[in-house]
């Protein structure tokens, strides 16, 4: 069942689309409850739908199109990091493999505590703060460094 | 001048020598996106008076078409043209889109629009709404910058408690409510029927047309769709005219633009410069190529645009007809700059992933030829590529292109034709050695 601080927050997102259009809010439903438990499974999917009135399938289309929903288990911090080319031509393969061998998982691997894992994410729009990354898809962090991830890792102690 | 932002702790403003600001204009101030920042500055002072005085619509399509202002999300079409595609008459809502969805690598401009001057495109899009009557908004942003969109979403909040969005603005009969959404993680909703889609809670998928949105856009009703960069720039073209808009450019190309510099430069970010500034002149103010290196090559409106060797971008001017005479486009202004250790075969190879990554999978052309590219390319950077398969990349590629519903097809295929074109030895000498020619001559680490 969606909590009620899920629902309150879905509620919100509704009064941006007309009372008809229920199924607007799937895209923030959706990631307010990923937020909230971590990953969508087939049921949370199924719970999103049902409270839009919308075809459970539709909801499933939406959370298989988009890349930052997570139809599987992921670590308690997700990191994703840009590879595309303006990262790449800043050298974002030193900050990929500084990550690797530090939290010793490959790309859409958890690390065995459950406490990472490790994503390669297309272009996030902050080309200019490159190489980057974005942890649990809502905090980005720019201009890396190895020295500069082992901080960041250090704050997710 | 180096300002920190509150929020995005890492991210340093570009230094403002040079910068021509229009949509970035509250840089000068001390706290860039705060609302007493923006009114000082003249902000909602446009709104307030077409509004209150009732300005008719045909005079403010009129002003924007003398602007010239040509539509900053890639395509450059005519603003006001399009605006005036809106139907006058139509029982019910129409609405008002605005594109902040920018995932085409090397563009992030958009970014600082809404994090550094989120006023100036409430009160733009607020303008367009009272101009097209448009009765809702939204703005849809990339998912990626979430520290971005709640700050514009709280930006939008303070816009309508101080009145400049909601019912009966400044006691008239013009109503406008706008709203934040935000994407999840797909290139292809920069597309803007796709993005029309997925407001409406679907995969982004675009939609044949015509019909175009003006007539059948979100929910079914007129809508228009503009770029961030395009509303931003109305508050400014209603304060000081469009023909003066129209003379900080040039010829065909009125006004200002953002441009996002990024990949080796020594100061990456965006600059917002007269169009028509010369390419080494935009290099220099971002520092110039970093490590004292040459420059090879540059694609200067994103990967959707032809790549240009260092000989060709070097006496290029920066607008639509300077690039479109230097055999690329303007694009969104998105300058990825690139050094003399850069391997064009490597950058091609992760540009081609990202192409087949993204394709929506609708049309058959872009979802097979995207994924049939990369794996000639991935099989070249293996070194087991065949002489033949250039000819077959260009072809493949040229069979994606007007192809294809949208135009990620023609996006993912210019890339392809044109590093093969200007840079053809250094492809082939990848495929005889099986070795890129720059790894080879490159100092070792």
């Amino acid at each position: 069942m969606l909590s009620k601080e899920a629902i309150q927050k879905i509620d919100y997102e509704l009064t941006k689309y007309p009372g008809n259009q229920r199924q607007a809010a799937v895209m923030s439903a959706l990631r307010i409850v990923q937020t909230e438990r971590g990953w969508l499974s087939n049921e949370s999917i199924t719970e999103v739908a049902q409270y839009l009135g919308m075809p459970e399938i539709a909801a499933m289309e939406v959370a298989t199109f988009y890349n930052m929903y997570d139809l599987a288990p992921v670590g308690k911090y997700k990191i994703s990091v840009c590879t595309n080319i303006s990262c790449m031509l800043r050298d974002s393969d030193q900050i990929v493999n500084h990550l690797k061998t530090k939290l010793g998982v490959g790309f859409n691997e958890v690390t065995a505590d459950g406490k990472y894992s490790l994503k390669e994410g297309e272009c996030m729009g902050a080309c200019g703060g490159a190489p980057l990354m974005i942890v649990n898809n809502h905090t980005m962090h720019e201009f890396l460094t190895p020295e500069k991830v082992d901080e960041i890792l250090d704050d997710l102690q | 001048m180096a300002t920190k932002t509150a929020k995005s702790s890492t991210t340093v403003m570009t230094d403002l020598k040079g910068q021509t600001l229009v949509c970035l204009r509250t840089l000068t101030e001390k706290n860039p996106a705060s609302l007493a920042s923006y009114i000082k500055l003249g902000g909602y002072s446009a709104l307030k008076r077409l509004v209150t005085e009732k300005i008719k619509a045909t005079d403010v399509i009129t002003e924007v078409k003398t602007s010239g202002l040509r539509g900053r999300g890639g395509a450059g079409f005519p603003t006001g043209l399009k605006w005036s595609f809106m139907p006058r008459y139509f029982d019910g809502v129409k609405y008002l889109v605005c594109n902040t969805d920018e995932g085409e690598p090397g563009t992030f401009k958009d970014r600082d629009i809404i994090r550094y001057n989120p006023h100036q495109l409430i009160e733009g899009m607020a303008i367009a709404a009272y101009t097209l009557g448009a009765r809702v908004g939204y703005n849809y942003i990339h998912g990626e910058i979430w520290q971005d969109y709640e700050n514009f979403e709280a930006a939008l909040h303070e816009a309508k408690a101080a009145g400049y969005l909601g019912e009966h603005l400044f006691g008239t009969n013009f109503s406008f409510d706008l709203y934040a959404v935000h994407g999840y993680g797909a290139y292809i909703c920069g597309e803007e029927t796709a993005l029309i889609e997925s407001i409406e809670g679907k995969k982004g998928q675009p939609r044949f047309k015509p019909p175009f949105p003006a007539s059948y856009g979100v929910f079914g009703k007129p809508t228009n769709v503009n770029n961030t960069e395009s509303y931003a720039s109305i508050p400014w073209i209603m304060q000081h005219g469009g023909q003066a808009f129209a003379d900080l450019g040039v010829a065909n190309s009125g006004g200002t633009k953002l441009f996002s510099v990024s990949g080796h430069v020594t100061n990456p970010g965006n600059y917002e410069v007269k169009m028509g500034t010369p390419f080494t002149e935009l290099l220099a103010m971002a520092g110039g190529v970093w490590h004292g290196r040459q420059l090879k090559a540059v694609i200067p409106g994103g990967p959707s645009t032809a790549v240009l060797p260092a000989s060709v971008i070097e006496s290029a001017t920066m607008d639509y007809d300077g690039l479109s005479k230097a055999r690329s486009s303007l694009g969104a202004g998105s300058m990825i700059v690139m050094d003399d250790t850069t391997c064009m075969v490597k950058a091609l190879h992760r540009l081609s992933y990202f192409f087949y990554e993204e394709s929506c999978g609708q049309c058959t052309p872009c979802r097979e030829g995207t994924g049939w590219v990369y794996r000639i390319i991935d099989r070249i950077v293996k070194g087991q590529g065949k002489m033949e398969d250039l000819d077959l990349l260009t072809d493949v590629s040229r069979n994606i292109s007007g192809r294809t519903i949208c135009a990620l097809g023609e996006a993912a295929a210019t890339p392809v034709i044109s590093f093969i074109k200007h840079f053809r030895a250094e492809f082939e000498y990848y495929i005889e050695h099986g070795k890129s020619m720059v790894d080879s001559k490159a100092e070792p680490k």
